[in-house]
């Protein structure tokens, strides 16, 4: 019987032929991660294991990012914590702000996770590595602290859906943003529990290595373990010139067993919009351009990468945001910024009346940085829309891509860059 | 501890609870128990921390715990004073932290549909046994595999894991 790619991957790192989905089996490691949210307590449980040393000083990665440069004094007393732990440990992969960025735009940009790794992270967005080819998957900070420990860590081998993506948009807005979101609202925000979410397809193949990862970062948002697309010549692309260490590609067999395979034609999809407080809770942008909004971010680990700023810019470039709205950027991380100051983006944005902040998770999590009052409306292109994520309880937050979060930064309301001639 | 039954008064929440309910990120530049405990929950059930009494049981729909890795979450509910979640189903990451502090939780898919807010229940965390102190019900939660409930006995992950590097040497 031939295995899925998330089953060999898997398979590799517990040293054995075979895994089927239901086995419960050891794992190890290649990465390690936590963030200054985390951090601390994986780091308090690490120390009551008793071991003195992590597994690996070149495999566990410490990044402030969430409430970093620190928003107050207990995240500056955390942002301390990890940092001393490094130094402590004399961990290799400790990256201060300023030179660093989100977590999972950063990793994959520094080629410090390749195709074919096992990662566990304390942060459930951890999965967008599978953009990659790689398994990767959330965990809490006791796990990590585990990980930490003994470079090993259980999992139950997961059933795998497959999503076969066919043709190609005619809409030139629709990303792999809007895929995923309309994924989800199909399935549901556990459509996909405990499994693995394998896409694939012509319009996977057509997508960037930005828009893959765009899309398995929110594969936890459908509740599943790891969201994986194999390999091609586009990741051997994208890893070659950045890989700190070598890689290997997994393919799924053509006659590996999927608890379900889902196909979706893209030709005729809209760009879609998630209503609060769901990110399932979709419709296409043509049903929601009577939405006025007071804020719009543009970043996040979901969409802060560089194609999501240049396509932002295009919008935005020679306009104004609308005499009502916040507009927040957010480049996921110090090469990404600087990026954008050197060809003009940054100026695109502040021209038009936006704010460009240093690479933070910010507002996406209502850490700072564009936090809303009781009732106002924030179009996002972050991961999550539930009650209270940006701010207020009575706050509400629409999830997008940023093409879409650009054009209502103009509109004042949700709707589309053909809008905003 | 966590091998024993427990015993409570339910309090019910509904389908897809996110972590950001649970314990909201405002809240995460401080990780001390209970701290985040008087803040669980709040912008669901207002008040919650000054209601609970210790031994409380939760009991929800769908997809409990959806959302952020946050263990700052099954944390504030075990300091909160629940004993036990009980729910038609669990998020992944969740689940596993929950089992990993030592807070149990059970899969009972019809507890949350027929026990009333406010009842009283008995559960056996080893069994997953449920039983309805007020309507006599008695309701069979899924049962955890043996390790998991190695872990649970051991009251956690860490205890776990100490002992099996101890045993090392
Ligand atoms: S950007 Fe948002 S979703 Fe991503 S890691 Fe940061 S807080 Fe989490």
């Amino acid at each position: 019987m031939g295995m899925t790619i998330t089953e060999k991957i898997l398979a590799a790192h517990a040293g054995v032929k075979e895994v089927s989905p239901g086995e419960l089996i050891n794992v190890q490691l290649d990465l390690v991660l936590a963030n200054d949210i985390t951090g601390p307590l994986a780091i308090k449980e690490f120390r009551k294991i008793g071991i003195d040393k992590v597994f690996d000083k070149d495999k566990v990665v410490l990044i402030p990012d969430h409430f970093a440069p620190a928003k107050d004094i207990p995240s500056a007393q955390q942002c301390l914590e990890i940092k001393e732990f490094s130094r402590e440990q004399g961990l290799t992969h400790y990256y201060e702000v300023g030179r660093n960025g989100i977590e999972h735009c950063f990793l994959p940009e520094q080629g410090l996770v390749v195709p074919g790794d096992v990662v566990i992270g304390a942060d459930s967005h951890t999965c967008t590595y599978g953009g990659l080819g790689a398994f990767a998957t959330g965990v809490g900070s006791t796990d990590l602290a585990v990980g930490m420990a003994t470079g090993e860590i259980w999992f139950r081998v997961p059933e795998s859906i497959k999503f076969i993506l066919k043709g190609k948009p005619r809409n030139p807005w629709v990303t792999g943003k809007d895929y995923i979101l309309a994924i989800i609202g199909k399935i549901g925000v556990d459509g996909a529990q405990y499994k693995a979410m394998e896409f694939t397809g012509e319009a996977i193949r057509d997508l960037s290595m930005d828009g893959r990862l765009t899309m398995a970062n929110m594969a936890i948002e459908a509740g599943a373990k790891n969201g994986i697309i194999e390999p091609d010549e586009k990741t051997l692309a994208y890893v070659k010139e950045r890989a700190k260490k070598p890689w290997k590609f997994y393919t799924s067999d053509s006659d590996a067993s999927y608890c379900q395979v889902i196909e979706i034609d893209v030709t005729n999809l809209e760009p879609q919009i998630a209503f609060p407080h769901l990110p399932s809770n979709t419709r296409p942008v043509s049903q929601a351009t009577q939405v006025k909004i007071d804020q719009a971010v543009i970043g996040s680990c979901t969409n802060g990468r560089w194609e999501d700023l240049v396509v932002a810019a295009e919008i935005i470039k020679g306009k104004k945001i609308h005499p009502e709205v916040r507009a927040i950027v957010i480049p996921g991380t110090q090469e990404i910024y600087l990026k954008a100051v050197k060809e003009g983006l940054v100026e695109i944005f502040v021209n038009a009346g936006a704010v460009v902040s240093t690479p933070t998770c910010g507002p996406c999590l209502g850490g700072y940085m564009g936090i809303l009052a009781k009732g106002e409306k924030a179009i996002s292109t972050t991961n999550r829309n539930f009650v209270g994520r940006m701010g207020h309880p009575e706050s509400e937050v629409y999830l997008s891509s940023p093409a879409i979060a650009a054009a209502s930064a103009i509109l004042g309301r949700i709707g589309s860059p053909e809008e905003v001639a | 501890m966590a091998g024993n039954k427990v015993s409570g008064q339910v309090w019910k929440v509904g389908h897809d609870v996110d972590t950001d309910l649970i314990i909201a990120a405002r809240y995460l530049n401080r990780s001390d128990a209970e701290f985040l405990a008087q803040h669980c929950l709040e912008d669901l059930i207002p008040n919650l921390p000054e209601r609970v009494k210790a031994g409380d049981i939760l009991v929800a729909g769908k997809n409990f715990g959806c959302g952020s890795s946050r263990e700052h979450a099954p944390i504030a509910l075990k300091a909160a004073g629940f004993s036990c979640v009980i729910a038609e189903s669990f998020a992944r990451i969740f689940y596993r932290n929950a089992i990993n502090i030592g807070l149990p939780i059970i899969v009972a898919p019809e507890v949350s549909k027929t026990v009333q807010e406010g009842s009283k229940l008995t559960v056996d965390p080893v069994s997953g046994e449920i039983k309805d102190l007020t309507t006599g019900t008695v309701f069979q939660g899924e049962p955890f595999p043996p390790f998991m409930l190695e872990i649970l006995e051991k009251g956690g992950l860490i205890p776990y894991v100490r002992e099996k590097v101890k045993n090392r040497g």
